[in-house]
């Protein structure tokens, strides 16, 4: 097990791993996807109070919640790879960034596109608003940061720093809704007792959250291969693996 | 059907939101696989043009 | 320990790592309580009547909508309402077009001026909905429950 992780902290291994996984996740991403469109869509009753407008929820829970898994596993990577200078780490936190700034934006806009007909506003500056549009603002920065500097591994302590900073605005973001009042609602899912929603409604709600999640891993795996390939330009290994192929 | 795409009159709301969703899932999804062939074709080339240099000296 | 790195370097840079994080966590909850009402997006009938909130410029009121309070005028857009946050009420005056989610019982959150006679004018009103999600016949059956429980206790305050 631990030598297991220790093979796949090695650019090498860690390229053939995910290029071994990622059809699998593909596939997965695929089925989990249309499901939770099917159920969402069409199975899904509509709600009593806000009648069919409540199913963009499927689409933008779980992107709201995808915005604040990536920013940790972004920052954890990155912490990992400023204390144990370890490259692969580096990578990781790298490419998670973009991914984690296509979520946090996508929540951010159907939010507004949910919010505009149930509260009768696009935009408000409350807590839970503003806290989820400092987090994509801390993903721009981090991407923005990262391609200023030169030096991979200079960019890469730097951009570890920033997201260590900014990972004190997750339990913001999760908690601002019953910090402070807020037009925003509380949270409906991770309550204490149970969820306050009906059995047919949670289940498309989870699908898609796991769609979104498997999806993450399927496009981080993506890009960590193709930034490995850049990064080791000179080894050996890639110069093998470029000229074999063709 | 029609009914369906009509969404309780919030056509225009839920339509947008999923049309963006898949959009920009699907732009995130494409983006490195372009990414990772067009690096794979510049380092074929660079890889050839440095062992020609390498066996004409 | 297995998981504290054994180089000194590392556990060095651990523990500055540690100590950036939990000073800034620190710093950052010490400004939103000292900005705790700059924070909160609206202030409660009870915080309007003791005083809290600004007497002579806009802010925003939160709270439900009471039952049986809503009067719309014939001739225009003007709505009569009071908002109650279950202990006070304040009368809300406003004209224009109401949210779709907007109905007695439901939280709103209004922009205004409170009038010297104490009714607050608003300039927009924006409904707030709760975190439940169901299909109409499951609340229809919640509410059937309740109304055939309410004659024989007191009636029960949602929260």
């Amino acid at each position: 097990m631990w030598s297991f992780f220790h093979r796949l902290a090695s650019p090498k291994h860690f390229y053939a791993f995910a290029g071994r996984l990622i059809p699998w996740l593909g596939w997965i991403t695929l089925l989990l996807m249309l499901a939770g469109l099917y159920t969402g869509l069409f199975v899904a009753p509509t709600d009593y109070q806000q009648g069919e407008s409540y199913r963009i929820i499927f689409v933008h829970v779980p992107a709201a919640w995808m915005s604040m898994f990536v920013y940790m596993v972004m920052a954890i990577s990155g912490g990992i790879g400023l204390v144990w200078k370890m490259k692969m780490a580096d990578i990781v936190a790298a490419s998670a960034a973009p991914i984690g700034a296509a979520f946090t934006f996508l929540a951010l806009v159907t939010g507004s596109l949910w919010g505009k007909p149930m509260w009768g506003t696009w935009w408000i500056w409350d807590a839970r608003l503003t806290s989820e549009l400092i987090l994509l603002f801390l993903y721009l920065g981090f991407i923005a940061l990262g391609s200023a500097i030169e030096d991979k591994r200079t960019a890469a302590n730097a951009c570890a720093v920033l997201a260590l900073v900014g990972l004190v605005n997750i339990p913001i973001i999760h908690y601002s809704v019953e910090w402070w009042n807020t037009l925003h609602q509380g949270s409906t899912v991770t309550r204490f007792d149970r969820p306050a929603m009906a059995t047919s409604m949670l289940i498309p709600l989870l699908i898609m959250f796991l769609a979104y999640k498997i999806y993450f891993f399927l496009v981080l795996f993506m890009r960590t291969r193709a930034e490995i390939l850049d990064r080791e330009r000179n080894t050996g290994w890639v110069k093998q693996l470029v000229t074999e192929a063709s | 059907m029609s009914e369906f795409l009509h969404m309780g009159g919030y056509a225009f709301y839920v339509w947008t939101s999923y049309g963006l969703a898949l959009a920009i899932l699907l732009w995130q999804l494409l983006a490195p696989l372009r990414q990772h062939r067009q690096l794979l074709a510049r380092l074929r080339r660079k890889y050839r043009q440095s062992s020609q240099a390498g066996n004409k000296s | 320990m297995r998981l504290l790195p054994k180089h000194p370097q590392r556990r060095k840079r651990l523990a500055l790592i540690s100590l950036l994080i939990t000073g800034i966590a620190a710093a950052v909850a010490l400004a939103s309580v000292a900005l705790k009402e700059n924070i909160n997006l609206f202030f409660s009938p009870s915080q309007i009547l003791s005083g809290e909130a600004p007497k002579n410029h806009s802010f925003r009121l939160g709270g439900m909508v009471e039952e049986g309070s809503v009067k719309r005028n014939k001739n225009n857009l003007e709505v009569y309402f009071e908002v109650t946050d279950t202990v006070k009420k304040v009368p809300v005056i406003y004209t224009g077009i109401l949210p779709d989610l907007f109905r007695e019982g439901q939280g709103i959150v209004a922009q205004g001026k409170v009038r010297e006679d104490g009714v607050f004018i608003a300039s927009e009103v924006l409904a707030k909905h709760d975190e439940n999600y169901m299909p109409p016949e499951a609340a229809q059956a919640i509410k059937d429950a309740q109304a055939s429980n309410a004659p024989a206790t007191t009636p029960i305050k949602e929260n």
